[in-house]
């Protein structure tokens, strides 16, 4: 940390011809990319070591013409003379060095680019049509760019295993494997579950797991993220939809308190899957299994698709403006002491800021949320699986920890003083509300995306949508504000949560000039300390930070670059030990 | 700004016309002989008389799917000519071929594939597109039906329209 504070020299790099400054530590690839001098690579990624077995980024290197003082000579020009080296070097796995000459361009790199992609697609099989990483595939990009057009390989190619399962939710195809070692180095250096190796030798290389283990960490759908073709594929989104037709939107996961940013691959109203987008301050460049598989109940057959209301012994489907008002019929009945609010930790923060509306408006004392908890990692998943846990302690104005008030609304329920509840999203029989007495409460309003067993109960039933398929914003375990953006729409009559809300506020006789979502955030960042000077749009996509909280202050945990600084201390120290 | 054409100077006898009505006349006169006397065929009875035989080989009918010499149904649901279909007539649901199965190496097939003849406009983009030389525009042309949900063709339809194809690469027979 105290290295950062002060700045790291700069050094002198020539990259193709141009002299540049770079900080010290910089790796020769990520200098050339900062140069606009892009190099391809296979083995190398941002957040992992570098072991250099791709050989793809295989540059023409120089160092300075040292004089007979030791001292670099200088040319013409006032710069050093650059020695170049006779051989090619890999750029990922050296940094830059005062007075380094890089040439990516050179007739030198080129034939090596293109001696290494005749290798690499030696072994390959041409099973593009039915291969679920072509479109996104780095094999197919650079043989594009630094290949040929035709292979020179007459032998037969190396028969390999196909359709491995590696775990519960990885299949793997050993042909189609560069062996590069991504997913190996993401298992030890990230995920810190090391099941993956290669063994055998030479072209019969194959990637495996370890006998007798699997691949089942809750991070292994990461290896599939990072893997440059596709030789490691989720089973989940195997051969469902070519990636071409995917629209992604970026969003959040809704799964925890950590809010790793998404991108959500839809095509036509349907989210064929979830992957991790890179947001440092949040979650570098993974997401957990859970949160990326947790999205199937946005399609399940149980969804809400019509607002209902209670007409004798069944829920009659009726339109909106019906419901509302019936809804708002219903509340008026009684007074504030008579009716709780149960919100919902998975709520967005205009839904909660309406919700606190709604609650004010009608003197609301029993409002709270209900908790949810569940086993933690210190990687991203949060023991808190509600989203927007700090969103609603902030906009409700909770006093007490969240579901502290959810024992004493039992009790007031069960004892009859509790006469309407409005429960939104959230199941009572959840927190000792029994089904006898949701069916004896007069005023029982429901916004939920999924029936169960309550919602059989309720007077007025509203269906609202899930997270792919609104906006709003969030605010993650560690106080940062982020967007989540509508990738589907909802299906049914189904609407946006803040829309029923806003309506049935409206409705109550308040809420007044709010017509889209961003009035919504404009009079709550009017309202709320935190979020003044923010709006929808100026949260941006990596988010802003906007609560200090005591418990988990914004400082960053264990960064990524010290996590490979220490894989790679410990490859080094492994490597001496071998020599000696 | 205006471009003026050059107008051709003509000499008298042009500007008169009645020439060339009269050699436009002489062509006239020799059709109607001609038909008189039974020489020419204006009129093919169609659908008596179809068009089948006369086709070019290079006729662009209806698309199909095809089997290879093996019985194995060509395509394996790549979705490049549901991508490359300028009207989106072409929808493909992807399935994984059970490894039970005679053809369990080439993993995938289509579960549903579906040409919407409504909206087909005999491109062959699709047949130019395929990896698999599994989709080919065959020579039907009278694709008619009562309803739209009858202008569907769905796999069975297609593959029946498409037949089996010979002399297709068998690649997928060198692996594994």
């Amino acid at each position: 940390m105290s290295e950062r504070a002060t700045a790291p020299p700069m050094f002198n790099v020539q990259i193709d011809g141009v002299w540049r400054q770079f900080p010290k530590g910089t790796r020769v690839i990520e200098a050339c990319e900062q140069a606009g001098s892009y190099v391809p690579h296979y083995c190398y990624h941002k957040k992992l070591s570098s072991p250099g077995n791709c050989r793809m980024c295989l540059i023409e290197m120089g160092m300075p013409k040292l004089g007979p003082d030791r001292k670099p000579e200088l040319g013409a020009d006032g710069k050093p003379v650059i020695n170049w080296m006779l051989r090619p070097q890999i750029s990922c796995a050296q940094d830059i060095a005062e007075g380094m000459g890089v040439r990516t361009n050179s007739p030198l790199a080129k034939e090596c680019q293109r001696g290494v992609m005749e290798f690499l697609l030696i072994n390959h099989p041409l099973d593009c049509p039915i291969c679920d990483q072509a479109g996104e595939c780095l094999l197919q990009e650079f043989s594009v760019e630094y290949g040929t057009a035709e292979s020179r390989f007459l032998e037969n190619k190396v028969k390999k295993p196909k359709n491995v399962v590696l775990g519960p939710r990885v299949t793997l195809d050993d042909e189609r494997c560069i062996l590069c070692s991504r997913c190996i180095r993401f298992c030890q250096e990230i995920a810190k579950d090391d099941v993956l190796g290669f063994v055998d030798r030479g072209s019969h290389t194959v990637l495996t797991a370890h006998p007798g283990k699997r691949l089942e960490n809750n991070y292994s759908l990461n290896t599939v993220d990072i893997c440059p073709v596709g030789a490691l594929t989720s089973s989940d989104f195997r051969f469902k939809m070519r990636v071409w037709f995917l629209k992604e939107t970026k969003s959040i996961c809704t799964s925890c308190a950590t809010g790793c940013n998404t991108l959500i691959g839809t095509r036509e109203d349907i989210i064929y899957r979830q992957t991790p987008r890179q947001n440092d301050a949040v979650n570098s460049c993974w997401m957990c299994d859970y949160g990326r598989l947790h999205f199937s109940y946005l399609e399940s057959e149980k969804r809400l698709l019509e607002p209902r209301i209670s007409s004798g012994e069944k829920l009659a489907a009726v339109n909106w403006k019906t419901a509302i008002t019936q809804a708002a019929l219903q509340l008026r009945q009684f007074s504030g002491w008579e009716i709780a609010v149960v919100a919902s930790g998975r709520m967005t923060n205009e839904e909660l800021w309406l919700t606190a509306q709604i609650a004010r408006l009608l003197g609301v004392q029993f409002i709270d949320i209900v908790p949810r908890t569940g086993p933690s990692d210190d990687i991203l998943l949060s023991a808190d699986r509600n989203p927007n846990s700090n969103g609603a302690r902030l906009l409700l104005q909770l006093a007490s920890e969240p579901g502290a008030k959810l024992p004493a609304l039992a009790e007031a329920a069960k004892s009859g003083q509790v006469k309407a509840l409005v429960a939104l999203g959230e199941n009572p029989l959840a927190f000792g509300i029994s089904t006898e007495q949701l069916a004896q409460l007069p005023a029982f309003i429901v916004m939920d995306i999924l029936s169960n067993v309550a919602t059989e109960h309720a007077t007025v039933l509203l269906p609202a949508s899930g997270f792919a398929e609104k906006r709003g914003s969030m605010i993650n375990g560690k106080g940062r504000l982020q967007r989540l953006n509508r990738a589907v729409r909802p299906p049914g009559t189904a609407r946006d949560d803040w829309e029923i809300l806003r309506d049935l506020l409206q409705a109550l006789g308040g809420g007044n000039a709010i017509y889209s979502i961003e009035d919504v955030f404009r009079q709550m960042s009017d309202a709320v300390p935190q979020f003044a000077g923010l709006s929808l749009s100026k949260i941006g996509d990596p988010g802003a930070h906007v609560m200090q909280l005591e418990e988990s202050p914004p400082t960053e945990k264990p960064s990524d670059e010290a996590k490979i600084e220490e894989g790679a201390s410990a490859q080094s120290q492994r490597r001496n030990e071998k020599s000696t | 700004m205006a471009i003026t054409v050059a107008r051709p100077k003509r000499n008298w006898r042009e500007r008169l016309y009645l020439p060339a009505i009269a050699a436009g006349m002489v062509i006239t006169i020799k059709h109607f002989k001609n038909t008189i006397f039974g020489r020419t065929k204006v009129t093919m009875q169609y659908p008596e008389e179809k068009w089948d035989s006369s086709l070019p080989e290079h006729y662009r009918g209806a698309p199909a799917l095809v089997r290879d010499t093996d019985g194995r149904v060509r395509c394996v649901a790549c979705q490049l000519c549901e991508f490359i279909c300028p009207p989106r007539a072409i929808k493909i649901i992807p399935g994984e071929i059970p490894s039970t199965d005679r053809f369990a190496k080439v993993e995938k097939y289509p579960e549903e594939f579906d040409i919407d003849m409504v909206r087909c406009i005999f491109c062959g983009m699709c047949e130019e597109v395929c990896p698999e030389q599994a989709i080919f525009l065959r020579k039907d042309y009278a694709i008619t039906g009562f309803t739209r949900e009858e202008m569907v063709h769905d796999k069975d339809k297609l593959l029946e329209i498409g037949g089996v194809m010979h002399g297709v690469v068998l690649k997928w027979n060198e692996k594994k």
